[in-house]
């Protein structure tokens, strides 16, 4: 019986800020001070506020620390577990002028967001079995096979409107359906934890903190559709999630709570885990499949669609893991609670992963139809250094961007598609002033090349070709001709390639073309990159006027680009200038300015 | 796992356990003086009495906190129950044998053991 229990963020944000030092630290600490018997030392999935770690939340007080560094154990220790007196200055704060907020669930960040995927990440640890039980863990699935037919399974996630969240939002419980009309058999259910998206980790901490909601939720799909066999794709290069991975499947397979005949209901389920190599095509549905079997990850044409013949030639379900992580909570609340939630054609919440231009970078869950705007200047806290917002992009690779002129739509499948994005995966990267969208389109494009598998010619080629249009124009070679081509060629390669990678690859660049037309035609007709990031249409200039002659600019200079005498303005060589900016930063004159 | 049974037997021993990481406003709390007055004249036990106490005979919506020295020194160890609602009320000159009445009689039943509160001590 511990009286306080220390939670400490073991997701890979924490974890790479050195939270499993922490975690010895404290246990070290706490049993220096004689509390083993009454402290228990918690290792949990990820919080969300992973720009702050390592996080350390203590019970009953529910006290969050932010920030924490091992010299600041010991005082944790001996002041807060032993004495009781809170120690202020390591508490999460807003900003300097708050009072202090002691309660987790009173920050602007937690305040407006509802947790249904992520309810137990940073509340469990997620590698005891006993903690997800405790937090009514395999209820659903015994629920499921003691009182339910599999028909009425898929009647309630139908009615629940839960669709896929992992990229295109086809209706979850439809999917179940045809799956389950098919009959074979075998049938396989599958679990899309390849998360390939730049900027994107909302799977990889479900995975983390969360691992067994994935379990029971594969296995109530699999008694719906009648499957035996589940199959989990995750990355190899989600360490930590793999690892937590095989203890889940271990402690549940020790229960009993996979394997045969569970609950002594004759239903048969096993998992088993495949590691993908980290080909981002392999996060297509058809590629994954391809690439469980064995072959090279590469797509194949649909129809027939997975339901019909999917893994090894047989009916199979592909969910996305988000997706699996709300369905025990609807099966437990029952499907008018999720569909309470939401917008008309978009139920229940969506985990997004906050990046780019933004003060809270980490993890938020919120409703649907909450507000971009909510999102970046509530929830995220707004864009650091008082810079104006851009655009937000969402959807990764696929998607595209949100102007400043929808910040108020409120976020769902159907407003982000009529707005030239797509909700995606849930990557969520957030621009300011400062970003050229030329060049955040070349990014994505760059991405799409590298990771296009090569099978079918318009993907193959064609990215090559929107990517040599995009690099030609950021160097200021670029014609209006070139933009009218890269549109075209942006319609072709989307009507023509084989698989969803190659279909929405073109999107970065039609949705910065739609919204920012006049900086594509700024960096062809005038040469100039307006938010200064093009390197071959920035010059540094000096001004002579303010310029006092420190020569500090010329000893920093790498490329001695910089004349000029003791005392005397200095000047730029053009031909010579690498275009770093270091002398720009070092000026203590505000002399220097890049156009 | 053959039964539901079996689960709701993991699920009820740990919830117990799990119950201190719920926050919910409309919680009663035990708060304990640990400041080094507490400490000093045994704090600890009466601390570690209650929390098992609550753990043990499964109380939900009542959390066992510490707070420091609320300047009363020498009446620690000093104990403060806090329900919704209601005033709080003290205890003072604690033991772990005084707060077990205090779970049974205050915090089960609702009955304040007078003799043990500030006013029956001052006189």
């Amino acid at each position: 019986m511990y009286r306080s229990h220390v939670l400490v963020c073991g997701g890979t944000g924490c974890t790479s800020s050195g939270s499993p030092k922490i975690i010895d630290l404290l246990k070290d600490e706490v049993k220096k001070a004689g509390l083993k018997d009454e402290v228990a030392v918690v290792q949990t999935g990820c919080h969300g506020l992973c720009a702050l770690g390592p996080i350390v939340v203590v019970y009953p007080e529910a006290t969050f620390y932010s920030l924490v560094k091992p010299e600041d154990v010991p005082e944790i220790v001996s002041e807060h577990l032993l004495k009781g007196r809170i120690v202020n200055r390591l508490v999460y704060k807003e900003n300097d002028q708050d009072e202090i907020i002691k309660s987790i669930n009173e920050t602007d960040f937690y305040k407006k967001q509802y947790r249904i995927a992520l309810r137990n990440c940073g509340v469990i640890n997620p590698e005891n079995i006993d903690e997800y039980i405790a937090m009514n863990g395999y209820e659903a699935l015994g629920k499921v096979l003691t009182e339910y037919t599999p028909d009425q399974v898929i009647q309630i996630i139908l009615d629940s409107g839960l669709r896929g969240r992992g990229g295109g939002g086809f209706p979850t419980g439809l999917k179940w359906k045809l799956a389950k009309g098919n009959d074979a058999d075998q049938k396989y259910v599958c679990c899309n934890a390849d998360e390939g998206d730049p900027g994107a980790f909302m799977d990889r901490s479900v995975l983390e903190g969360d691992p067994h909601v994935v379990l029971e939720a594969m296995a109530i799909a699999g008694y719906a559709i009648g499957a035996s066999q589940g199959y989990i794709y995750v990355r190899a290069e989600y360490p930590i999630a793999v690892q937590r991975l095989k203890l889940a499947i271990d402690q549940a397979r020790e229960y009993g709570l996979l394997g045969k005949n569970i609950f002594n209901s004759g239903f048969d389920f096993d998992i088993d885990l495949r590691l993908g190599a980290g080909a981002f095509v392999c996060g297509e549905e058809t590629a994954l499949m391809t690439s469980i079997e064995g072959n090279r990850g590469e797509p194949r044409p649909r129809p027939p669609f997975p339901a019909q013949k999917g893994l090894f030639e047989k009916p199979t379900i592909l969910n996305n893991v988000e997706t699996y992580a709300n369905i025990p909570q609807i099966i437990l609340n029952g499907a008018e609670w999720f569909a309470s939630m939401g917008t008309e054609k978009s139920k229940g919440t969506k985990v997004f992963a906050l990046g780019g231009k933004i003060q809270n970078t980490g993890l938020v869950e919120i409703p649907m139809g909450t507000t971009l705007r909510e999102v970046v200047e509530e929830i995220g806290g707004g864009i650091p250094g008082g810079k104006k917002f851009k655009a937000a992009q969402t959807g990764g690779p696929s998607g595209g961007c949100i102007p400043a002129e929808h910040f108020d739509i409120p976020i769902d499948y159907d407003n982000l598609i009529s707005i030239g994005s797509m909700m995606g995966s849930g990557g969520l990267i957030v621009m300011d002033e400062d970003n050229c969208m030329v060049d955040i389109a070349k990014f994505f494009l760059q991405f799409t090349v590298d990771e296009s598998c090569g099978k079918c010619t318009p993907c193959r080629i064609g990215t090559k070709r929107l990517y040599e249009l995009l690099d030609k124009i950021t160097k200021g070679n670029g014609t209006l001709e070139d933009l009218d081509r890269l549109e075209q060629l942006c319609y072709y390669i989307k009507e023509n390639a084989l698989c969803g990678l190659g279909q929405t690859a073109p999107n970065p660049v039609l949705s910065t073309l739609r919204y920012f037309k006049d900086e594509y035609i700024a960096h062809v007709t005038d040469k100039k990159c307006p938010a200064g990031v093009c390197k071959a249409l920035l010059s540094y200039t000096i001004d002579p006027d303010k310029c006092k002659g420190c020569t500090l600019c010329a000893r920093i200079c790498p490329n001695s680009a910089i004349q000029g005498k003791v005392k005397e303005a200095h000047v730029i060589d053009q031909s010579k200038c690498i275009k770093c900016g270091a002398c720009m930063e070092k000026c203590r004159f505000g002399a220097i300015s890049k156009r | 796992m053959k039964s539901l049974e079996e689960l709701k037997a993991i699920r009820d021993r740990m919830q117990g356990q799990l119950g201190i990481r719920n926050e919910s406003n409309d919680k009663t709390r035990i708060v304990v003086g640990m400041a080094t007055c507490g400490i000093a004249s045994g704090a600890r036990p009466v601390l570690t009495t209650l929390s098992d106490a609550v753990l043990s005979k499964g109380l939900k919506n009542v959390s066992v906190v510490q707070t420091g020295c609320i300047g009363l020194c020498q009446y620690e160890p000093i104990v403060e129950v806090f329900e919704p609602g209601k005033e709080k009320v003290t205890y003072v000159k604690m033991t772990p044998e005084k707060a077990l009445d205090i779970i049974d009689q205050h915090i089960i039943r609702g009955q304040i053991v007078s003799e043990y509160t500030i006013t029956a001590i001052q006189g």
